[in-house]
């Protein structure tokens, strides 16, 4: 999956664990496999999911393309437009609220020079706030990929992004691996 | 001390590991059962520990057991861990500390409903704790406490994690059931209910995490032993996972009946507010339960001391009481906006509705709306009781019940702090905000 916009295949690892997943459903049933696959189909596609991948997504399941289409635009998780190579997801939800969610987001904000829902222009960060993670004895919390980092100050946020910074962090991992 | 069901050894080192688990007597529930009890008879059990649903109903477990339809030979057992009620954190810290305890009750439960295949359905964003039951799983394969003919008992079970893809309606048993099946989690119309026509149109139970986490304690101490535990029909522990302004936030279990100034004061639980500030309300059963003052969450009306109990916060209704719900306890000093905090609620609901019924898709978003406009200042009187409005159209005209606990919130909110509501008309600012 080199190229950004176009799917040509999952590898034959890949292959492998998305026949494990359908494995796991009665038969018949591949569908239920939908999401899982999907949540591989975006991290091996730069972090969202192309109509093309969702076509691909749809042949291998053996599903009508608006099948997918359908489900894909449902859930929150996944991206249907690109997003930059680290997804910065700050819970905004009362909790969080209480505990200064407004302020992280804020500074992070001022920090990466972006409004909440948009990418740097270096394509490295990409700033969403999302509905309770539920960790709220530990807010306030945000996610990246499959990390939560939880008792956020100014302070810790500011370490964290240096550290994506620096070691050029990409939050669209296979979840599964 | 009320540590004794479900945290009981949550401290032990390793304890997510087989090993560690096993030693502890892990999985000598699942013995038990298998060898001395026909599945009826361990459903028994749970209806005789009079255990109820963790998830936020508050339903009998034991009774929605009973209704499977067990003419169908395929049935299904599903774990409800889409753990997303805001305020609400107790499932994924049972599933990640002690994952074999919720594996272990979902062997007693399959067994019990006569399911060959189950599934537990974790939020998408908890991938980390899906691995963790994932390795948690195959352990448990490999020492033949899952798959073919477990401990030569002749019932055979598969275990699989499921992830969801970021949706809170999917903790709507029938939603989840949806989203299993490769779907958008669109709420079903209930009757039939998922005991008769469920997973792939087959009898299903769908319980949640910590209902499963319970069973092995009552397979091993027996359902009347569990029902001493606690008071009136609030039998048992219960988890509360207590967050907002608190000195210790975190996940408690207590028995059921412990008095609710205790409960945040207490060193052993909340620790008290922060700051030595005072208390001004709390949310005590997740967001979508009505807000109290702290008069009446310390107290009821009639001046009783408030107990965490189904029965005891319930006590007055809606007009002066709440629910015990997820047990996600939100707790507010008094530099808190009511307005603001009741403004996340409504996003987060207006963000969540599925969008099938118009009276929650449209009522949450002019909800949003308006608690914007009298947030940031351009509110009108009228719209205060514009809002009680709408929040009584939206109210059990949907499907399910998110349309509920969109409104009780707001309903609530205007009921006890209507001044709040006025002040920042009066002011046309925030009095509280920074």
């Amino acid at each position: 999956m080199e190229d950004k916009n176009n799917i040509t295949a999952f590898n034959a690892g890949t292959l492998a664990l998305v026949n494990q997943i359908i494995k796991r459903y009665p038969e018949g049933r591949q569908k239920s496999a939908l999401l899982p696959v999907l949540h591989i189909a975006q991290s091996e596609n730069n972090g969202w999911l192309s109509s093309e991948v969702m076509d691909y997504v749809a042949t291998l399941l053996d599903l009508q393309p608006i099948e997918v289409y359908e489900v894909a635009s449902f859930y929150s998780m996944f991206n249907l437009q690109p997003v930059g190579n680290c997804v910065i997801e700050v819970c905004q939800t009362g909790p969080c609220w209480l505990k200064g969610a407004e302020e992280i987001v804020a500074h992070y904000e001022k920090r990466l020079g972006i409004k909440v829902g948009e990418t740097t222009a270096d394509g490295k960060f990409t700033l969403k706030t999302v509905e309770c993670l539920a960790a709220c004895g530990n807010a306030p919390v945000l996610q990246v990929g499959t990390e939560y980092h939880e008792h956020l100050t100014i302070q810790k946020a500011d370490q964290l992004l240096d550290k994506w910074e620096a070691e050029n962090k990409i939050s669209h991992t296979n979840p599964y691996l | 001390m009320a540590k004794q069901i479900l945290l009981n050894n949550i401290e032990v080192p390793g304890l997510a590991g087989f090993d560690v688990y096993r030693q502890l007597g892990g999985y000598s529930a699942v013995e038990k059962a298998l060898k001395d009890f026909t599945p009826d008879q361990v459903t028994d059990e749970v209806k005789k520990s009079g255990l109820r649903g963790r998830g936020g109903a508050g339903f009998p477990a034991g009774m929605k057991w009973g209704f499977i339809d067990k003419k169908n030979p395929t049935r299904y057992f599903v774990c409800n861990f889409d753990e997303s009620e805001p305020g609400t954190f107790k499932d994924r810290f049972l599933g990640q500390m002690n994952p074999h305890q919720l594996i272990e009750g979902m062997i007693l439960g399959s067994y019990a409903l006569g399911a060959r295949s189950s599934y537990i359905y974790i939020r998408g964003e908890l991938f980390y704790v899906l691995k963790i039951l994932e390795k948690a799983i195959d352990e448990a394969y490999r020492n033949g406490f899952l798959g073919e003919n477990i401990k030569g008992s002749g019932y055979s079970l598969d275990l699989y994690v499921h992830p969801g893809a970021g949706a809170y309606i999917c903790g709507e048993e029938t939603a989840l059931l949806e989203s299993l099946e490769g779907k958008r989690g669109n709420p079903r119309i209930k009757p039939p209910f998922p005991a008769v026509v469920g997973l792939y149109g087959c009898p299903t139970v769908v319980n949640n995490v910590e209902t499963i986490a319970a069973l092995p304690w009552i397979m091993n101490n027996g359902g009347e032993a569990y029902a001493a535990i606690g008071i009136g029909n609030s039998k048992g522990t219960k988890l509360i996972s207590a967050c907002g302004h608190i000195n210790k936030p975190g996940v408690y279990e207590i028995e059921l009946g412990l008095p609710v100034e205790e409960f945040i004061y207490s060193d052993e639980y909340c620790g008290g507010i922060r700051n030595g500030n005072k208390l001004k309300a709390v949310v005590a059963g997740g967001s979508s339960v009505p807000i109290l003052p702290a008069s009446l969450i310390l107290k009821t009306a009639a001046g009783e001391p408030r107990l965490m109990s189904y029965e005891s916060l319930a006590d007055g209704g809606f007009a002066t009481g709440t629910m015990l719900g997820s047990g996600g306890f939100i707790v507010m000093d008094d530099t808190t906006c009511i307005v603001k905090n009741l403004l996340t609620f409504s996003r987060f609901y207006h963000h969540e509705s599925c969008g099938q019924c118009s009276p929650c898709r449209e009522g949450t978003g002019w909800i949003e709306k308006i608690l914007t406009r009298i947030e940031n200042g351009r509110g009108t009187m009228k719209d205060i009781d514009l809002l009680v409005n709408i929040a009584r159209h939206v109210e059990g005209n949907t499907i399910c019940p998110l349309g509920d606990a969109a409104a009780w919130p707001v309903a609530s909110a205007i009921r006890h702090f209507r001044e709040e509501f006025e002040e920042h008309v009066k002011l046309q600012r925030c009095p509280l905000s920074k």
